[in-house]
């Protein structure tokens, strides 16, 4: 079963001065259910858009997309959203934070709690759940916004460079513990990320994009055997994906 | 050298480097005080030049009823004036804020208004109101309300795009999206409006005293030195700028107890 079609997305912003940039032009492509999917490509090929356009943040100017048969018109209950940079609301604490999300919903009950502090405790933060965000550190910040996305159960998480912000180190292990959470919580995930070893580590398959106008050139398929750790890397048909992604994007 | 380091420090120590935030300008400004005596004394300064510490806080125990109630009744205009500044300018900027157009067309006029100079009102204003208290309370409200209504507009105005976009996500209404992000994303730019504009009121209440009333600090020094009962005037002088730190604390506790993580940000 296929969770979400893309079918043939467009997508032009007008400048101020007028001047019109296709962001996409007629992208297909189709994620299946509980798929992990990354977006590479050189800045400006329109990952973020795609990405916006699928969580229904953004209006089409051509063509469809379908989340589970249902076309997307706005925002979705179905969808969460992980941003590059935490954004957090400094005002609140790390619990009021990943609970934000029920409170604008209005879906707050009282198992809302315990949940997020299952979901802080599964993402290593059990004990800050009432510092604010300045406190933490940005790896941390950046958790406590993975957990705010899965807070309402949603089917689809949608990642824009999640971890773009972070150091290497803190990089590495947030992105296996991000394998983690999604095998104990299967869901579909559209993962945009700049790092083509990252792609490979974590996805199903990768898409690579190309730019102006933003276009798919090519998905792969990652066949390593799951579950995956850095172990993967010594692999040679990890090596050889990366190599075939970076002649994709760079030409070399 | 390191184990100089790790001994802990005496209790007298210790309670230095806790408090020399607060008492080294409390030292300073008694050790400005002595000079200002001394001087005063050694070069036998007059009265009406300047007077000595001492003679001004004589002057002023002497008449501590008079001055008392003098200060009163500027609290009270400052009070009136910058309450009503809160009342009229937090909802207005809220207004102004919800939507991008409105907003767009009235913002740079706000900033505009920031260079008229509202105390060249205040002549105007008792003609147009009368000898009353009212042109005094409004003169005050006048010189808050502006620089306010633009902090708070410009807080409600930064909010990040990536928030915005937060909330959307999760399909905000507009009403949530500006109780729950809008306004809490502003309160620092609020506080520090709302410590400008307390400040500013007291000017806002003496300039008012000055042009007309038959009460206040800024009365009070008006008719001192019309008598030139110097120490007295400048009694008044300084009572009046107790009273403004006084009230910027007021806010700046408020702010700490209500907000904590808003006066931590500042301090970043
Ligand atoms: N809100 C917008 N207004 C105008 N142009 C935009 C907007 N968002 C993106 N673009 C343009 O669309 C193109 C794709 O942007 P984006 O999706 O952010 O790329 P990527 O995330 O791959 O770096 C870029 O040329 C960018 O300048
Ligand atoms: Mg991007």
């Amino acid at each position: 079963m296929t969770a979400i079609t893309i079918d043939k997305a467009t997508k032009v912003f007008s400048s101020r001065d007028g001047e019109e940039v296709v962001a996409l032009s007629d992208v297909s492509l189709d994620i299946g259910e509980n798929e992990f999917i990354s977006l590479v490509g050189p800045s400006g090929c329109g990952k973020s858009t795609l990405l916006r356009l699928i969580g229904g943040l953004l209006p089409l100017n051509a063509g469809r997309i379908l989340i589970d048969g249902t076309e997307v018109k706005g925002p979705q209950v179905k969808t969460g959203f992980v941003f590059q940079k935490a954004t957090l609301l400094e005002w609140k604490t790390i619990l009021e934070n990943v609970l934000f999300p029920l409170k604008i919903m209005g879906t707050l009950d009282a198992k809302s709690k315990d949940k997020a502090r299952e979901l802080l405790a599964l993402a290593g933060l059990d004990g800050f759940e009432n510092k604010y965000p300045a406190e933490l550190s940005g790896g941390m910040q950046q958790r406590a916004g993975i957990c705010r996305a899965l807070m309402h159960d949603p089917d689809i998480l949608l990642m824009d460079e999640p971890f773009g912000a972070l150091d290497a180190l803190t990089r590495e292990d947030m992105s296996i513990e991000l394998l983690r959470i999604w095998r104990e919580q299967p869901k579909t995930i559209v993962f945009v990320t700049h790092s083509i070893a990252e792609a490979v580590l974590l996805s199903d398959r990768v898409v690579v994009m190309s730019p102006r106008p933003g276009e798919v050139k090519q998905i792969l398929d990652i066949p390593l055997p799951r579950p995956r750790s850095f172990a993967v890397q010594k692999d040679a048909r990890f090596q050889e994906k990366v190599d075939e992604i970076r002649h994709l994007i760079t030409g070399k | 050298m390191s184990h100089i380091a790790t001994r802990t420090p005496s209790p007298l120590r210790r309670f230095w480097m806790r408090s020399q935030g607060t008492l080294l300008p409390v030292i300073t400004f008694l050790l400005v005080l002595l000079l200002w005596e001394i001087c005063v004394k050694v070069f036998a300064i007059p009265e009406f030049l300047l007077p000595a510490p001492s003679a001004i806080w004589l002057a002023t125990t002497e008449q501590a009823g008079l001055v008392w109630g003098h200060t009163l009744a500027t609290l009270r205009t400052v009070v009136l004036g910058y309450g009503l500044s809160i009342l009229i300018s937090l909802p207005l900027a809220f207004a102004l804020t919800s939507s991008r157009i409105v907003a767009n067309a009235v913002y740079p006029l706000l900033i505009l208004t920031q260079s008229i100079p509202k105390v060249a009102l205040a002549p105007i204003l008792v003609i147009a109101l009368g000898a009353n208290e009212l042109p005094r309370v409004i003169i005050t409200f006048l010189v808050a309300f502006f620089p306010l209504v633009v902090a708070v507009t410009t807080g409600l105005l930064s909010v990040p795009g990536d928030l915005i976009e937060l909330g959307r996500s999760y399909r905000a209404t507009r009403l949530q999206q500006m109780v729950q992000i809008r306004m809490p994303y502003a309160i620092p730019f609020i506080f520090s409006g709302l410590k400008t504009a307390v400040a500013l009121a007291v000017v806002g209440a003496v300039v008012g005293e000055f042009v007309t009333s038959d009460r206040g600090l800024g009365y009070l020094i008006q008719t001192s030195t019309a008598f030139f009962r110097m120490p007295l005037a400048f009694g008044a002088m300084l009572v009046l700028s107790l009273m403004g730190i006084v009230l910027f604390q007021i806010v700046a506790v408020a702010e700490k107890l209500l907000f904590p993580w808003s006066s931590q940000q500042q301090a970043d």
